[in-house]
């Protein structure tokens, strides 16, 4: 019988929680990596052995970690990410010009096709790349020497590349966002970058409209329908139906267009899913009800999903990696909380359970389907 | 001058979190360290020993010490001493170890 695998990663260690497919009855496995801030693990689309993990630590920096079994044992890989020729500035807080610094890998994405090649996105904001299993590390420089870099900036969780999509159709054609820089797209393998932000309207930043300059939150896309994209902006729920050159507002109807996470149904394109939080100065749900908001009508029309959240007294936050989906026929949903639950819907968002509830803050949640 | 073909063998403590990463059971290993007996010298040889700790006490390329380690020794702070400072004499002899730490921190 099919199975899920659900890899979490949070402030204190990482956790793997499995069940079979009527996703009723969990095993909890963890922590691994205990005491390490796991911004995310992530199993490779073309063989659900092999996963990745992002460990790091104010004191002890950066490790990553592979697994060739399923997660049963890890082995450390490369760890070293240097910036490819000469490193050049970005704006700092204060206005003045700041050398790119490494500080941790925020995201990392298998490659659709090949279970060897990973991309990690870093803060500072950088794009790396192994073709090797993760043992060596190299940055697809193009972006960062875009130039727009000396002037992006850092938002309050630091200058991060957070989110990696890869389109289906062509493996040289990836779209990344950044904080607070924005979209960016490649169409030749990460040589060449182009900003893709417009339509995008930022009241936080002197020019709304500007090209870059962005806090562009998180990015979904559906393969089957690869030119449409979702976001969600620090404020602003956004769609596109060109591949990324241009973007139009979906969040009419939602009680707070603010939130980190957005993820589309396995199955159907038109299926989006959004947690709004009150504010971006107050990261906790509105009135302390905790609801995942879907659309099937692609952005525009939502419902308050609720069944099985609590719907008082509760003021955790979900964080842009902590959403994602599996590809069983009815599409389970799975997201962490800072308050360390994970909830899970095997029903696309109709119910919900907690599989487990006091973790330490969840950072990061991916679901692997097994056969 | 130490001949650079001999080696001392100096004991060194490691937290937890780089002793798990390394798969070394005791708080505490002896490394043979060749020459002058330096922290330089000393990581050098902790880092060819186990290759997993590059990067985690000092940063790659620079070999600076990462903002979060410190160095003690003999009740002494040598986080900012020049690595390339001969280690006290204590400490070459075996009667006390390296401390690598990580500095506290949290509330």
């Amino acid at each position: 019988m099919a199975g899920v695998r659900v890899l979490v990663g949070t402030r204190k260690g990482a956790f793997i929680l499995t069940a079979d497919g009527t996703r009723r009855d969990w095993h909890v496995e963890g922590p691994l990596f205990g005491g390490w801030e796991m911004y995310h693990l992530a199993g490779s689309p073309q063989n659900t052995d092999r996963i990745y993990a992002s460990a790091s630590l104010g004191w002890f920096g950066q490790q990553i970690h592979r697994s060739d079994d399923g997660g049963t044992t890890w082995s450390p890989v490369g760890n070293e990410f240097t910036y490819d020729g000469d490193v050049g500035t970005h704006q700092w807080y204060d206005g003045s010009q700041r050398p790119w610094e490494f500080t941790r890998a925020w995201h990392l994405e298998p490659s659709l096709s090949d279970p060897d090649t990973v991309y990690a996105g870093v803060e500072d904001a950088a794009l790396f790349r192994s073709v090797d299993g993760g043992q060596h590390w190299h940055e697809l420089r193009g972006l960062r020497c875009h130039e727009s870099g000396p002037d992006w900036q850092p938002g309050a969780g630091g200058m991060c590349l957070h989110t990696i999509i890869q389109d289906p159709r062509d493996a040289d054609r990836l779209h990344v966002a950044i904080s607070a820089a924005g979209v960016f797209r490649t169409a030749d393998g990460g040589k060449t970058w182009q900003p893709a932000n417009r339509g995008l309207q930022s009241g936080q930043i002197p020019q709304p409209e500007a090209e870059v300059g962005h806090c562009v939150h998180n990015l979904a896309r559906h393969p089957q329908r690869p030119d449409t994209l979702y976001m969600q902006k620090h404020w602003d729920v956004m769609r596109s139906d060109d591949d990324g050159a241009s973007w139009y507002d979906i969040g009419e109807g939602l009680p707070t267009d603010f939130g980190f996470p957005v993820d589309v149904h396995a199955h159907d394109p038109d299926t989006v899913y959004v947690v709004p939080i009150t504010s971006d100065e107050q990261h906790f749900p509105v009135d302390g009800k905790l609801r995942v908001y879907r659309s099937r009508t692609g952005g525009g029309d939502w419902e308050p999903l609720t069944n099985g959240l609590p719907q008082q007294h509760c003021y955790v936050n979900v964080l842009r990696d902590a959403m994602a989906v599996d590809r069983l026929d009815d599409c389970g949903i799975y997201f962490g909380t800072t308050g360390g639950q994970v909830y899970a819907s095997p029903d696309a968002g109709d119910t919900w359970a907690p599989i487990v509830r006091d973790l330490p803050s969840v950072l990061s949640v991916e679901v692997q389907t097994l056969p | 001058m130490t001949d650079p073909a001999t080696t001392t063998a100096i004991r060194v403590h490691l937290p937890t979190h780089l002793r798990k990463l390394a798969h070394i059971g005791d708080s505490e290993l002896t490394l043979d360290v060749p020459g002058t007996v330096t922290l330089s010298a000393v990581l050098d040889v902790l880092e060819t020993h186990y290759p997993v700790l590059k990067g985690t006490i000092r940063h790659h390329g620079t070999d600076k010490r990462r903002a979060f380690v410190r160095f003690f020794a003999c009740e002494e702070d040598l986080s900012h001493e020049p690595h390339d400072t001969p280690l006290p004499d204590q400490v070459v002899r075996g009667t006390e170890p390296l401390l690598i730490i990580g500095a506290m921190a949290g509330g």
